[in-house]
């Protein structure tokens, strides 16, 4: 079921939570919304879920496929929600969690108790919960009872499944094994789904297409590899991983900055900042042709495949991160207080408007 | 010499001043002003033989006292859990105006002498008072029958309700509200099978409140009781009747069955709401 | 947001009832009280407090509560500091035996009293010899207005300085500060508020208690009425208006009593604010 929404706008007293945005979401997609707290992201999740409702100056719609749901009760929108604190009904077992849905339904439609049994325990299967139907919330860990209240989503077989910041109250390792899981979940029974998030890493890693917000608006919808590749302006590009700064002043295609130096043949005179992602810098004992940029190390941590080295220099306002293959560190025998050349191997700038990315002038 | 400190052992560890004394202060006063007065009701009372005990309170004035008294609180608390539960969430789901007076209100009973209740009550509800004015010609009679009494009691216990399930329902997340309404439930129905059962402990804390309160209650109620002998004579009213007859022991046995129902149904209280929150808070598993 | 019970009409059914019941139950009696007081107009009204039986029975319950007040004062706060701040065997009991006095019947505890220091009574016969007599006269209100009060400060300040916990005071010791600096210093400005909203309820049950004090007092009109027993003689003596002068006093200490807690809850939810 495909989503549409169409200049959906949201105002709480005052302060405008969400300027008005169209936006499409395609059948079978796994949406992610991302942005900082106070980007709308969760206002507008809960503006397509109905569980706030739109501006009605301008006024909006929101369709799910050919249906106007715009006016449409919550109760009616056939849509499955999980909470980020999970929202299971505490007074009942993991089993009537599940059946909830399907038990309050009018009378005609309601399935027979028989059918209801069957099909909450192919969902506890398919969540991996089967023997713990008899179980009450409060004995379930914390990833066991957001899979429970996933299942009590899915339970109606809703068109639109939507999550709200669905493994933010979980702990690391977990948050990993949900997240792989409910990929594999989505694949398999190809629901639409749009889920909330204010983790890079998460949207990244598990949309389809993701959809960067902040301050009420969309910054940019692209697909994973787009947006890091391509990102529409600054604040996306700062939102999506670390960045390192370098400020100076352009003269004859070199930026110069106390005294490091950087060969910028393509940029005319005048004040510059260019920005840097940790990867894109490359550590050696000597500066290159086209990059003298002294520094110090200052911090070592190895995280996974690589080694995060902290640098400082008295150009530099506040301190460079750079993320170097282990080789590399072992060949240059790196340690604290070590003096060495960051050589970038690309550099980032935003105009106001207009991207530009360039390789810094061939060596 | 022994001091309070020898007493209680209190150790070097206590990093914070002042346990000997505030100890002392609190067993001194638990020991004189609680314990002590009653224990003067078992020596009372030890001085007559269990069959003259039995005599006493099964005496045919007595139990019909009971009876009075039991019937109208059980009333009395069931129309409170309706009402208090109305007035709870009110307070906390809606905004109005006039919500914080309203709220202010619902303590009245608590601040309000029950004498002056009692004879406000009677007054308004006798046959020429405002309310009673308009229920005499329906044929409904309240002050001097029960349901007058059962009047005083709502009337003074009202805020146990309220006051035990507002602080709950105040703390119930809106998730929960929503996941009931994203499931497809209706109102009705979500309030019956989601909201009630969390308040349920505290209800059912308050209700029960509400019923001991109104089992020893005595100066809101005398005044309309109209204290008819068999009819409409509660039982604290009983046991002021023997006092005033020098009738200590027979003061005392009744006094007994009220302290001994009151204290179980308190302990009886106390013991189902931990059960019910250990469940929901897990524990066990 | 959408909420259970959030469409108009049913909000506007729900507000509706729970106005209009409140009002004829809570608030009639309310107006009634002073109805009744002024039903003989102002001077008529005045003429009944300030009678000669009146102004006794005024000034013995405020001399009772003026007695009552320190005590539960010092015991409740005493016992707040023991539960709070130590660990002891026993201190679950000793929080569940201060609740005793919402639980006993009035009646029941005037009665107990009257056995114990009652004439017939073990320490009263014992007192009497040397001519002291407590029951049916003002210690013995006294005594019993203490009981049926204690639990009130307690009450209010457990629950606070458990969810306060003990880190500022012991902060403190390790700051060289000790005993009753301590107490004024750190513990103190936390508490009172609630320390206050206790005294104030205590106040209001000592002026207005009824049953307890109609058992050990005797009722000597002039010397051992207080205002309660004082408007219930006047009540059974067919002189309305006289009793609802003295019920207006009493409601008119309820409603202070009410505006001093609702100020406090203001002043506490804008501090949270």
């Amino acid at each position: 079921m495909s989503i549409r929404l169409t200049n959906i706008a949201k105002t709480f007293g005052r302060t405008q939570a969400l300027e008005p945005i169209d936006l499409d979401i395609h059948d079978g997609e796994l949406v992610g919304l991302l942005g900082p707290s106070g980007s709308g992201k969760t206002t507008l999740l809960r503006i397509i879920a109905g569980l706030e409702q739109a501006d009605t100056k301008p006024a909006g719609r929101i369709q799910f496929g050919e249906r106007d749901v715009t006016q449409v009760h919550v109760r009616d929108r056939r849509i499955g929600f999980v909470f980020q604190h999970y929202a299971l009904f505490r007074h009942m077992s993991v089993f009537d969690n599940v059946a909830f849905g399907l038990t309050v339904m009018p009378r005609k439609q309601r399935p027979t108790s028989g059918e209801i049994r069957a099909r909450v325990h192919r969902l506890l299967e398919m969540v991996q919960l089967e023997d713990f139907a008899k179980r009450y919330p409060a004995q379930l860990s914390g990833g066991q009872q957001q899979r429970v209240s996933l299942a009590r989503a899915l339970a109606l077989r809703p068109d639109v499944l939507l999550l709200d910041e669905p493994f933010g109250a979980l702990d690391a390792k977990v948050r990993q094994d949900l997240r792989r899981w409910l990929r594999h979940l989505h694949d398999e029974l190809n629901f639409t789904s749009v889920f909330v998030t204010h983790d890079q890493e998460e949207a990244l890693e598990l949309s389809d297409r993701v959809v960067v917000m902040s301050n009420g608006r969309i910054e940019q919808i692209d697909t994973p590899e787009a947006l890091y590749r391509a990102p529409a302006n600054r604040f996306v590009f700062e939102f999506l991983g670390d960045v390192n700064r370098l400020e100076g002043d352009v003269r004859d295609g070199v930026l110069t900055c106390g005294d490091a130096q950087l060969a910028v043949s393509e940029l005319d005179d005048g004040r510059e900042e260019l920005l840097l992602r940790p990867h894109e810098l490359k550590l050696a004992d000597a500066p290159s042709d086209t990059a003298r940029l002294p520094v110090t190390v200052t911090a070592i941590s190895p995280v996974g495949a690589e080694v995060r080295v902290e640098l400082e220099a008295d150009w530099l306002p506040a301190p460079w991160l750079a993320t170097v293959r282990h080789a590399d560190f072992e060949r240059l025998a790196i340690s604290r207080g070590q003096r060495l050349y960051a050589i970038p191997r690309r550099w980032h700038r935003f105009d106001d408007e207009a991207t530009k990315r360039r390789q810094p002038t061939a060596a | 010499m022994i001091t309070l400190a020898n007493i209680t052992g209190s150790t070097p560890k206590r990093v914070l001043p002042g346990f000997g004394l505030s100890l002392g202060i609190s067993l001194t006063f638990v020991s004189l002003m609680l314990l002590l007065p009653m224990t003067s009701l078992f020596g009372q009372l030890s001085g007559i033989s269990l069959a003259e005990y039995w005599r006493i309170i099964s005496d045919a004035r007595v139990v019909a006292s009971y009876t009075v008294t039991i019937g109208a609180a059980a009333v009395a608390a069931l129309v409170n859990a309706a009402f208090g539960l109305l007035l709870a969430w009110v307070l906390v789901r809606y905004d109005f105006p006039g919500k914080r007076l309203l709220d202010a209100l619902m303590d009245l009973p608590f601040a309000l002498p029950t004498a002056v209740a009692g004879i406000t009550l009677a007054t308004l509800y006798s046959s020429n008072g405002w309310m009673g004015r308009l229920l005499d010609p329906l044929g409904i009679q309240v002050a001097y029958t029960w349901v007058g009494i059962a009047l005083a009691m709502a009337f003074t216990s009202i805020p146990f309700v309220v006051r035990t399930v507002q602080p709950v329902l105040e703390d119930l997340p809106n998730e929960v509200d929503e996941a009931a309404l994203t499931l497809g439930a209706s109102d009705a129905t979500a309030f019956r099978r989601v909201i009630l059962p969390h308040l349920w402990p505290a209800l059912v804390t308050g209700t029960g409140l509400a019923f001991v309160r109104s089992l020893g209650e005595f100066g809101a109620i005398i005044f309309i009781a109209g204290n008819a002998p068999y009819e409409t004579e509660i039982t604290a009213l009983m046991i002021f009747v023997r006092l005033q007859e020098y009738d200590y022991v027979g003061a005392s046995a009744i006094a007994s069955v009220v302290l001994a129902v009151s204290l179980a149904l308190l302990l009886a209280i106390n013991i189902w709401q931990g059960r019910f929150i250990k469940r929901l808070h897990g524990g066990g598993g | 947001m959408q909420r259970i019970g959030d469409a108009p009409r049913m909000r506007r059914i729900l507000v509706i009832s729970a106005v209009l019941l409140s009002a004829l139950f809570l608030l009639l009696p309310l107006v009634a009280i002073f109805a009744q007081a002024f039903a003989q107009g102002v001077a008529v009204f005045w003429s009944n407090v300030s009678d000669h039986y009146t102004l006794r029975a005024i000034g013995l319950t405020l001399f009772i509560t003026v007695l009552t007040i320190p005590v539960c004062l010092v015991f409740g706060v005493a016992l707040a500091w023991l539960v709070t701040r130590f660990s002891f065997p026993g201190r679950r009991l000793l929080q569940t035996l201060i609740d005793i006095p919402f639980a006993v019947s009035p009646v029941v505890a005037g009665l107990v009293y009257l056995l114990l220091y009652g004439r017939n009574g073990w320490i009263g016969s014992w007192l009497d010899g040397y001519d002291i007599q407590l029951m049916f006269a003002w210690p013995g209100i006294l005594m019993v207005t203490i009981f049926v009060t204690c639990p009130f400060v307690a009450r209010e300040l457990i629950p606070l300085m458990q969810a306060q916990g003990s880190r500022d005071e012991e902060a403190a010791v390790t700051l060289g500060a000790s005993g009753w600096t301590l107490f004024r210093r750190v513990t103190l400005p936390n508490i009172r508020w609630a320390l206050l909203y206790g005294v104030i309820l205590t106040n209001a049950r000592a002026v207005g208690e009824f049953g307890a004090v109609s058992v050990v007092s005797g009722a000597i009109r002039g010397q051992t009425n207080t205002l309660p027993l004082h408007l219930e003689q006047l009540y059974q003596d067919y002189n309305t208006v006289g009793a609802f002068a003295s019920a207006a006093l009493l409601a008119l200490i309820a409603l202070l009593t009410l505006a001093a807690k609702a100020g406090l809850e203001w002043r506490a939810a804008r501090q949270e604010a």
